[in-house]
């Protein structure tokens, strides 16, 4: 019993030594080296908190973040609805199927030039184009949870004839929720994606705006400043997805549990 | 099946098409750039007949290619370290959390310091991408060993390496395959972001030159043919991940 | 009185030389209060008998009538309890709103659904398990779940499709003595499709014991053993063991065995797993 709790101490430790580790070894490696590419930790640190804190969070920052969650938004909800509704008609879902598989399969950033063409290099774009590649993965996954859903519960929402308003709000949703959650988190690495792409080539503002200027006029610490700050972003949007994901599916997580606690 | 749902997505494509040339040839647009559907189909078969647009296939499925090899050579193997030894995972998992959410395109600038405007950075970036949700997939994996298979093999007196190739291995296959197919979608995604923002040479830097330069028909028939890759290898992919997984329970139709 | 009527009942599966006949011309009547067990061989079409009375199929001619009136959709004053407890319950639901669920849309006061939830709940032996979740529970438990939640929505007739089929013996003794006594306590009608001859004997008021698919009545017994029924002292009477062999004859005869792919393919077909 010590050994384990001995050895779990010892992992806790590893857990936090080697990413210290890590960043003490660049740290180190940065301020001896002399490459222009790689200025010292120390710098980029300095620039990072002049830079984000907060001179550039309006500017910058807050533009990204809007065009993204605004974008995100509005693919989760048409995606679930539509998802909903093509769940429960297989003909619909036929119908469409070359369509949608197309869409998804194609990679988001190569639309950037149509959406161009379309809507011009304003925030319109980027939400739209932001929203337009986040819909695919919600709405087939919305589609694949609805139309898996187990037939003897089909059957008992049936048999109990519920209403329709709770067939969906209660049963439907709920039991496909899984696997919504699953193309939600697909989406939202995907939004990101095209958000910093398209700032990168058409636009003014922006995290992805200003990474790109920074590296083309040389200020290399900036960079590296807007390089931390897209990745702390990408970070805080998951870890506060699995926050929420983990509320909301604490049940699915139960449940699966004791089915593998039962086989075993 | 019914004739009518075998015409459906024929019926429904075919209307689609005939909308976006009403569409175009009515101006209903407010914006004058939107080709028509016959203007584009056109454009498209003359493209066809060029060597650019093969060329240009060939240079993104070429950064696809090593992408792939190079993100499975890597992250395999230190998936299955990571996989198999409970005090390496703990080290590295907090790095492995951090780094995995970063998207690999903010690196872009720093890929054009490093490596300049080639295929090296395209590929780069794309193993970045790439390497992280491989690597997460052979560790689960290899953490979802079944216990039972595990103890047979000890029964029957296999040593740790022959339980490793015979047991852990095949049992890891199917999520490495997983990893495969999600990384593969992975790495056209940012060699094609690489392409259009660095200008790498590739189908990319085609379509997004054809915009700028007001070449609205070769901007759909360009977007169509990335789409029809992406299409193609997303197939191609899953048909080889099907092979491989054969015998897997996840391969086999659901009995209800 | 004459609750429920089935009157030339066919059920085809698919058309012309393929089809499966899975019913094939199938009457009988179950009156108000009793307590009948539906028995057959394993593959004849017990579960897609039970699904057209319960109006969740459509039957190909014939038909169900509950109190007269002709069943074409699943009416309110029927309940059904499935054999597969752990997906007929909703795993993001506690007991208590799984068993208020069908009840949100009967009109009735919050303080009536209430009632009826805990009183059914507490009816079952779950007074303490409320808030847990379906799966947090043991499969009889969760069968009891399946139990409260038809109680509760006070059913007229409760159909029940195999439903210990799953539990393991001692659990299975206790949730047949928990419906005997619901059943004297709630004075439901039960129609219980079971393929188990010992359980449809020990159950019963009467059994229609069923022909392999085409599904055909063979025969309908009147079970006369004393109530209450006991676990021990039921089962130990000559009459139980004569009953129980009589079933058991009806349905093993060899000359039923004639069609056997046929018979499986009809259980196939609506995905039963026995």
């Amino acid at each position: 019993m010590s050994r384990r709790r001995s050895r779990s101490g010892l992992a806790l430790a590893l857990e936090l030594a080697v990413p210290l580790a890590l960043l003490g070894a660049w740290a180190l490696w940065s301020s001896r080296s002399t490459s222009f590419f790689n200025p010292p930790l120390t710098d980029i640190l300095d620039t990072f908190a002049e830079t984000w804190i907060f001179e550039r969070i309006p500017t910058d920052l807050a533009p990204s973040l809007a065009r993204l969650l605004i974008g995100y938004a509005l693919a989760a909800c048409a995606g679930v609805a539509l998802g909903l509704m093509l769940g429960s008609s297989p003909l619909a879902q036929r119908a469409c199927a070359p369509l949608v598989e197309f869409s998804r399969a194609i990679p988001a950033p190569a639309l950037i030039p149509i959406a161009i063409t379309l809507i011009g290099i304003g925030n319109d774009m980027k939400v739209t184009l932001i929203a337009f590649v986040c819909f695919f993965p919600v709405l087939l996954n919305t589609i694949d949870g609805v139309s898996g859903i187990d037939p003897t519960l089909r059957a008992t929402v049936q048999a109990y004839g519920l209403t329709r308003r709770e067939r969906i709000l209660r049963v439907v949703l709920p039991a496909a929720s899984p696997q919504i959650f699953a193309g939600l988190r697909v989406s939202l690495s995907i939004g990101l994606l095209v958000m910093v792409v398209s700032e990168m080539v058409a636009s003014t503002s922006g995290v992805g705006y200003f990474v790109l200027q920074a590296q083309q006029s040389f200020r290399i610490e900036d960079m590296w400043a807007g390089i931390l700050m897209l990745g702390l972003l990408g970070y805080v949007l998951n870890g506060l997805f699995l926050l929420v994901e983990a509320r909301v599916l604490a049940w699915h997580r139960g449940a699966r549990a004791s089915a593998t606690a039962d086989t075993t | 099946m019914h004739r009518g749902t075998r015409m459906a997505p024929v019926v429904l494509v075919a209307v689609l098409l005939v909308l976006w040339e009403l569409i175009a040839r009515l101006s209903l647009l407010p914006r004058p750039e939107f080709p028509t559907m016959t203007g584009t189909a056109v454009e498209l078969v003359r493209l066809l007949g060029t060597s650019q647009p093969w060329l240009a296939s060939a240079q993104t499925l070429q950064a696809w290619a090593l992408g792939m090899v190079i993100a499975i050579v890597l992250a395999v193997p230190v998936g299955i370290a990571v996989g198999t030894n409970r005090m390496l995972y703990r080290s590295v998992r907090l790095v492995i959390e951090f780094l995995r959410p970063v998207p690999s395109v903010a690196l872009i600038p720093l890929a054009i310091l490093i490596a300049g405007a080639g295929l090296t950075s395209k590929v780069g970036l794309a193993v970045f991408g790439a390497f992280w949700p491989l690597l997460l997939q052979c560790y689960y994996g290899m953490q979802d060993l079944d216990p039972v298979a595990e103890d047979t093999a000890r029964s029957f007196g296999l040593g740790r390496f022959a339980r490793f190739r015979h047991v852990a291995l095949p049992s890891a296959v199917p999520y490495i395959a997983t990893g495969a197919r999600i990384a593969s979608a992975i790495v056209l995604t940012v060699v094609v972001s690489a392409e259009i923002v660095i200008g790498a040479p590739g189908l990319g830097r085609e379509v997004f030159v054809a915009q700028t330069s007001g070449a609205y028909e070769t901007t759909y028939a360009i977007t169509f043919l990335i789409g029809m890759l992406a299409w193609g290898l997303n197939v191609g992919v899953s048909a080889a991940e099907r092979r491989v997984l054969h015998w897997h329970p996840s391969q086999r139709p659901v009995e209800a | 009185m004459t609750i429920l009527e089935v009157e030339h009942l066919r059920k085809t599966y698919g058309e012309g030389p393929r089809a499966t006949h899975a019913v094939g011309d199938l009457s009988f009547s179950v009156s108000s209060g009793e307590f009948v067990c539906i028995v057959g061989p394993s593959g004849c079409g017990k579960s897609t008998l039970l699904k057209c009375m319960s109006g969740l199929l459509p039957a190909s001619s014939g038909e169900v009538r509950l109190a007269g009136r002709r069943i074409t959709g699943p009416p309110p004053a029927m309940a059904l309890v499935f054999q597969e407890y752990g997906r007929s319950l909703f795993p993001w639901m506690s007991v208590r709103d799984n068993v208020l669920l069908p009840l949100r849309h009967k009109g009735l006061s919050k303080d009536e659904q209430r009632r009826l939830v805990t009183d059914s709940i507490d009816e079952v032996g779950l007074t303490r398990f409320g808030d847990h979740y379906p799966w947090q529970l043991s499969g009889g438990m969760q069968q009891r779940v399946a139990i409260a939640r038809a109680l509760a929505y006070q059913p007229e007739v409760l159909l029940m499709d195999e439903p210990f089929a799953s539990v393991d013996a001692q659990t299975r003794s206790d949730l047949e003595d928990l419906i005997l006594n619901v059943r004297d306590r709630y004075g439901v009608t039960v129609v219980f499709v079971t393929h188990d001859i010992d359980e449809s004997v020990y159950l019963a008021d009467r059994i229609v014991v069923l022909t392999p698919a085409p599904t055909e009545v063979k025969e309908t017994l009147t079970v006369d053993l004393p109530s209450p029924r006991d676990q021990v002292a039921t089962k130990e009477l000559p009459e139980f063991a004569h009953l129980r062999a009589h079933t058991y004859r009806l349905i093993m005869r060899p000359s039923d065995h004639e069609d056997p792919v046929g018979a499986t393919a009809g259980a196939v077909a609506h995905g039963s797993p026995k």
